[in-house]
């Protein structure tokens, strides 16, 4: 029954076997859309709704902007977070420890580079979509529309593509499921409370002002800021350039701990 | 037979203080059926990741499909396929999804698709439940679609991971069928697993493992001759008259084998120095086994 396959030399990053991996998600997501949308979206808009129109009654405008804008714009990266990071850790541990589901993808012509890149890029893809939900809920509050706000979904790709490499490289590098915890508590909720999100940064001390620069999830949501209300030129190239380096490092990162994990 | 399908020479796997695979030798020729024998730990699991380059070797060359390994191991995984022995399948999707996705991980073109899809689940017998959920499905139709889902390509080779542990004899059977249609259609299989019956029913060439290591190696009939004689002599008794027995029969230069409540002169022929009562019986792969490794297996 056998039938002699080409003899070709397969590289690295394939086009068919990312699309393979991808193909798989993608089949996989049509029986947990639901519950994968609504986890990732309501949580970032009960943000939005809570403190915009919360504190919304006590600070009208903040940085000249009204503050359910102001916030509506920075829950963007919220969403990205909670649509690429948390499933990326979560799903990935369950996958390798639970389902053994890469035990099987890497028994076909599939590498750990292409397996993490697709899986990344899967949950980039979504947080593309889902980072653009706070925003359009804000636009049913007064946020004006506006041209800029379609690169959103590139910001949020982009964003996205890196926190899911970091979620894959914190489940490579985990011992346990337990060990999530230090990180939300410990990495991702100091990260988010100082994004700007909710609040500027510039009444913050100046060291934290520094170290927000290094935040990833502050690029992000600078950049949705410039891009809905106006781009500020060589800073957005910078935030740009600072989210494609933290994607490129956790990429890299993200693959040599699940390289670690799944080959011995 | 035109070549070697899988060429071990010396593979080493450590893990640790522990040698999984211990300077393992095997030979698989190409359109047979080999079986790798052993009990749980004694590293048909590790040379089956070794395999697929899921674990690397600490020593020795290996090649599959004429590309060494690790090296090309990509390669060589797009003309195998495996049948793990842990169920990995993904359960919320359907039967026909499964064997969808991994048509997409090897590479079959989009219009070839839809009949590799067909002959896998015709080969599996799983025709009719290909729109059902794998989480309905029975352990032997899952263990079905695991070995559907290694075959969908087509594969020159399949790797079996004990591909019928934990499974009612009747199901057991089924898959036998199953392989052995494999078998004769010309394709390398090489199975690893712990039940004597199988590797003797459909293992052209058996090799016993026994940590990590390679006891025994040649096509079931013969190792049997070669270690366990033709005849082997069951006796019965309490533990003193079958400790008197083997001590006789070791003094006649047989080997004896404990099996509970009965020990087994192997063999045996009347009028070589040693006589008992007991039930004559032909020998088997099991007792060439416990002969080799001194283990009881399956």
């Amino acid at each position: 029954m056998a039938i002699a396959a080409p003899r070709r030399r397969l590289g690295r990053l394939e086009r068919s076997a990312l699309t393979g991996v991808l193909v798989r998600e993608l089949v996989n997501y049509s029986s947990y859309w639901r519950a994968s949308a609504f986890s990732s979206t309501v949580e970032p808009t009960l943000y939005l709704l809570a403190f915009g129109f919360g504190f919304g009654s006590l600070v009208s405008t903040v940085g000249g902007y009204d503050y359910v804008e102001f916030v509506g714009t920075g829950t963007v990266a919220t969403a990205v977070l909670f649509s690429s990071a948390f499933p990326a850790m979560f799903g990935t541990y369950v996958k390798y420890a639970f389902q053994r589901t890469y035990d099987a993808i890497l028994a076909a012509p599939v590498d750990t580079e292409e397996l993490v890149s697709a899986e990344a890029l899967w949950m980039a893809a979504r947080a593309g979509v889902y980072g653009c939900v706070p925003m359009i809920v804000a636009m049913f509050f007064g946020l004006d529309p506006s041209w800029g706000m379609l690169a959103v979904p590139f910001i949020c790709f982009i964003s996205g593509y890196g926190w899911a490499c970091f979620g894959i490289m914190t489940a490579g590098f985990a011992k346990s499921i337990d060990n999530f915890s230090y990180i939300v508590s410990a990495v991702l909720t100091p990260l988010f409370l100082v994004a700007g999100t909710f609040f500027p940064l510039d009444g913050l001390p100046e060291w934290v002002q520094t170290l927000a620069k290094l935040n990833p999830l502050h690029h992000c949501v600078e950049l949705v800021r410039h891009a809905v209300f106006g781009w500020e030129g060589w800073a957005d190239v910078l935030s740009v350039g600072a989210l494609l380096l933290f994607g490129v490092l956790m990429w890299r990162l993200a693959i040599y701990a699940m390289t670690r994990k799944l080959i011995d | 037979m035109s070549g070697l399908a899988i060429k071990l020479r010396g593979a080493v796997k450590r893990y640790g203080e522990i040698t999984a695979v211990d300077g393992l030798d095997l030979d698989v020729p190409e359109g047979t059926c080999v079986g790798l024998l052993g009990p749980n730990g004694a590293g048909k699991s590790t040379t089956m990741r070794l395999l697929t380059a899921q674990a690397i070797p600490d020593d020795g060359e290996l090649e599959v499909l004429g590309f060494r390994l690790p090296g090309e191991s990509k390669q060589a995984r797009a003309e195998l396929g495996l049948a793990p022995q842990l169920d990995n399948l993904d359960v919320t999707l359907t039967v026909q999804q499964n064997l969808l996705v991994f048509a997409h991980l090897y590479r079959i073109p989009r219009g070839e698709r839809p009949a590799a899809i067909q002959r896998a689940l015709e080969m599996a017998r799983l025709v009719d439940r290909r729109d059902d959920r794998v989480d309905k499905l029975s352990g032997g139709m899952r263990r079905r679609l695991l070995i559907a889902r290694a075959l969908v390509h087509r594969p020159r080779l399949v790797l079996l991971d004990e591909p019928t542990v934990g499974l009612d004899p009747q199901v057991r059977q089924e898959l036998w069928a199953l392989i052995d249609a494999l078998r004769s259609e010309g394709t390398t299989i090489l199975m690893s697993t712990h039940y004597i019956e199988e590797a003797q029913r459909l293992a052209d060439t058996v090799m016993i493992m026994s940590h990590g290591k390679a006891v025994a190696s040649g096509p079931p009939a013969e190792l049997v001759v070669e270690h366990a004689g033709s005849e082997v002599l069951e006796v019965y008794g309490p533990p003193a008259r079958l400790a008197e027995v083997e001590a006789d029969a070791g003094a006649a230069g047989l080997r004896t084998r404990r099996t509970g409540t009965s020990i087994s002169i192997l063999g045996y022929t009347s009028g070589n120095g040693f006589e008992a009562d007991g039930e004559r019986r032909r020998a088997n792969l099991e007792d060439v086994f416990v002969l080799l490794t001194g283990e009881e297996i399956g």
